[in-house]
């Protein structure tokens, strides 16, 4: 086959994956009426009919978007980089560090990624409702007892992670161990050989957890639906059921989902390269 | 040596400035000894519908001084999420809105008390739009929905179908006839709205089941639904709700609402007050709100919207009760109604209705309401109930056999009834 045949057929897949953005992009110019009646056909890819950005100022007029995004973007930064450094550590311990248990103890984080979220939430809310939290109040350090409507209640439950634990463990195994051995001759301790040498040496596991921890932390709907109360501490995922009352707003539901979904593509195009090649190079499958 | 003398000085010094700032615990800013009435709402993203709380609390705040109402908007789609994890957490609000029926089963969970409204205006209100359970009144709504058949006065003049009133409505056969009719005009003249999920289906369908005779339990006991929902009447209605689909008269196709409607793309749509106002700006003078069908015992539709109760725990209930009884005014139920296009509670507030005045374009889904809305049946099951009909009645509609597919979903209801004690009953 030539390669102009490759190319044209590669175009014509990278269109066909592009049609839910496009359609999504292109949806969200239309009224309601228009988007139901255009969807069986091809003018629902199309700009055509009645074309504005009405449905863009109705999302500001229904959602605090701005505040929403704010949200979401300090929860999941805050998951992601403490995950990183929390989760790397705890593979490190277990992979690199001779301890009786181990093996037990990465048996047990395995374990944890058979039970669904969805099993334990509830009574995850009531213990973070008992929880003790410090706090200021008329300028006075208080103590009280509650995590609900915080932001550590959105962040602190989801940075420890099984499954990235066992990836950052894999990882740091394939590093030789005589490389540890040379540290340790020349006086290093744990944490400088891990900071030094195992980090350094495991970007692509670094960038696949970010990747796969992002994603879910973008994402979280049920967990911030149960336990935030304040309109001001949601994130964006809560936000979309806003749209959906009575009637549902399809237009601006489209124009909603087209900003959130703006800064992850970004994100996500920005860091193609390093993506694809770290996910490759650890060996995970999405 | 040295790193363990660091992390116990480092816990030391937290201790101490803990002590030594004079730590003690935030003071109770939750609802109750500060007067300050925790209000939850599902009603976030819903500009028109907030516009009227903001202002009822605006002037109760404004009216008094001994209470303060704090309002928290949820989504309606992860509302009943955010009750059942607070009432986990023992952190209910003081007034919380709820789907009707839903009440008893919060109120059998221990969320709720009584609500404790005057009788005079608890009987002012439409029957469907106060929550009873076990003859105690738990909750209470500023409106309700209706459903109704959506119809071209044009298309049926065409098709010589006789247009049905409210005294006469049609009969079965005569609705028989008259899809057939316009299944020659139309590909799929019906919409029933078979592509929606969740309450719905038994919002929308069981009324139909309840036309023909049937029931999703039965009421008299709330014990079981053996007889209701398997018996020969609910087996007589399902079969046609199964033919119905089988000759192409309905389909689940979607989209979800009445733009098919609008498009006049189905001739027929079984749909709510709340998809009116769109289908009488697109179709005008010739629209017509037709009465549900008359499947034996009578037309029939489901009654029972968003109501409001006081939370079991609730420190200020008399501060919350005077704020609902300050709510329930009519020229606030008028501006829900105008607001939300939904049936006011009271006649004088749909009275000054632009929507449900006596000569308003609406006006006939008050009727209906007050005619032929039966709610839900008042028991904690419900949800269970709810969810196992759905199941049956999609089965069904995709073909399976009928009688089988009910008796299962009796034993499932059944189940659970007996699993939970019979939820008091």
């Amino acid at each position: 086959m030539s390669r102009r045949w490759i190319y044209l057929a590669m175009t014509g897949l990278a269109v066909f994956f592009l049609f839910p953005l496009v359609f999504m992009f292109v949806s969200s110019l239309k009224p309601d009426g228009q988007i139901l009646s255009d969807v069986g056909g091809w003018r629902a890819f199309l700009p055509v009919g009645d074309i504005s950005f009405r449905n863009y100022a109705g999302v500001f007029e229904r959602v605090p978007v701005g505040r929403f995004l704010l949200n979401s973007l300090l929860v999941t930064t805050v998951i992601v980089g403490a995950g990183l450094v929390i989760n790397s550590m705890a593979g490190f311990a277990i992979s690199r560090m001779r301890w009786t248990g181990r093996r037990v103890v990465l048996s047990v984080v395995i374990a944890t990624l058979i039970v669904p979220f969805e099993t334990i939430a509830v009574p995850m809310v009531y213990w973070v409702s008992q929880l003790p939290t410090l706090l200021f109040q008329n300028g006075r350090l208080v103590y009280d007892f509650g995590w609900l409507d915080t932001y550590e209640v959105q962040i602190i439950p989801f940075i420890a992670n099984g499954f990235s634990v066992f990836l950052f463990a894999q990882y740091f195994s394939t590093i030789p161990a005589a490389i540890d051995e040379a540290a340790r001759i020349d006086g290093a301790g744990w944490f400088t050989i891990y900071r030094k040498i195992a980090v350094p040496l495991s970007g692509p596991a670094f960038a696949t957890v970010a990747i796969l921890t992002f994603l879910p932390a973008w994402n979280q709907y049920l967990w911030p639906s149960m336990v935030v109360q304040d309109e001001n501490l949601r994130p964006v995922m809560v936000g979309m059921q806003y749209f959906f009352q009575d009637t549902t707003a399809w237009g601006e539901i489209m124009a909603y989902t087209s900003m959130i979904t703006l800064p992850v593509l970004v994100v996500f195009l920005a860091f193609q390269r390093a993506f694809v090649s770290s996910v490759a190079a650890s060996g995970v499958k999405g | 040596m040295k790193r363990k003398s660091l992390s116990m000085l480092a816990a030391a010094g937290l201790s101490a400035a803990l002590v030594l700032s004079g730590c003690g615990r935030a003071s109770d800013s939750s609802s109750g000894g500060s007067g300050e009435i925790t209000m939850w709402t599902h009603s976030a993203g819903n500009p028109g519908e907030l516009a009227v709380y903001q202002q009822i609390i605006s002037d109760f705040n404004a009216s008094q001084s001994k209470y303060k109402i704090v309002q928290q908007n949820f989504p309606q789609g992860s509302y009943n999420e955010a009750i059942t994890s607070a009432a986990a957490a023992r952190k209910l609000p003081c007034l919380l809105d709820m789907d009707g029926p839903v009440m008893p089963n919060w109120a059998w969970a221990g969320y709720l008390q009584p609500l404790g409204l005057p009788d005079d205006l608890i009987g002012s209100l439409l029957p469907t739009t106060v929550g009873r359970y076990k003859d105690t009144v738990y909750s209470a709504g500023y409106w309700d929905a209706a459903l109704s058949i959506l119809a071209r006065k044009s298309v049926l003049a065409k098709n010589n179908i006789r247009i049905p009133t409210v005294d006469e409505p049609w009969t079965l056969d005569e609705f028989d006839a008259a899809v057939a009719t316009l299944k020659s005009s139309y590909r799929t003249p019906l919409d029933l709205g078979a592509a929606d999920k969740g309450e719905w289906w038994s919002y929308a369908y069981s009324p139909m089941l309840q036309s023909t005779g049937g029931d999703l339990i039965d009421r008299g006991t709330m014990k079981s639904a053996d007889g209701a929902l398997n018996g020969p009447d609910a087996v007589k209605f399902f079969t046609w709700f199964q033919q119905a689909f089988r000759n192409g008269w309905a389909d689940n196709a979607g989209p979800v609402g009445n733009q098919r409607f609008i498009d006049d793309k189905v001739a027929l749509s079984y749909t709510g007050v709340w998809n009116a106002k769109d289908a009488l700006q697109s179709v005008g003078d010739d629209l017509l709100i037709l009465p549900p069908v008359d499947f034996g015992k009578g037309p029939k539709i489901g009654g029972g919207s968003w109501q409001w109760g006081i939370s079991a725990g609730c420190k200020n209930a008399d501060g919350a009760r005077a704020y609902l009884k300050f709510s329930f005014q009519d020229k606030y139920l008028t501006a829900f109604a105008d607001s939300q296009v939904v049936i006011p509670a009271t006649a004088a507030a749909a009275k000054a209705s632009k929507y449900f005045g006596d000569a308003a374009a609406l006006r006939q889904f008050a009727v209906l309401s007050q005619k032929f809305a039966l709610a839900r049946p008042a028991t904690p099951g419900y949800p269970v109930i709810s969810s196992t009909f759905e199941k049956a009645a999609k089965d069904i509609m995709s073909g399976a056999e009928v009688k089988s597919t009910l008796d299962t979903a009796v034993k499932a209801i059944d189940t659970d009834i007996s699993s939970q004690n019979g939820y008091g009953f």
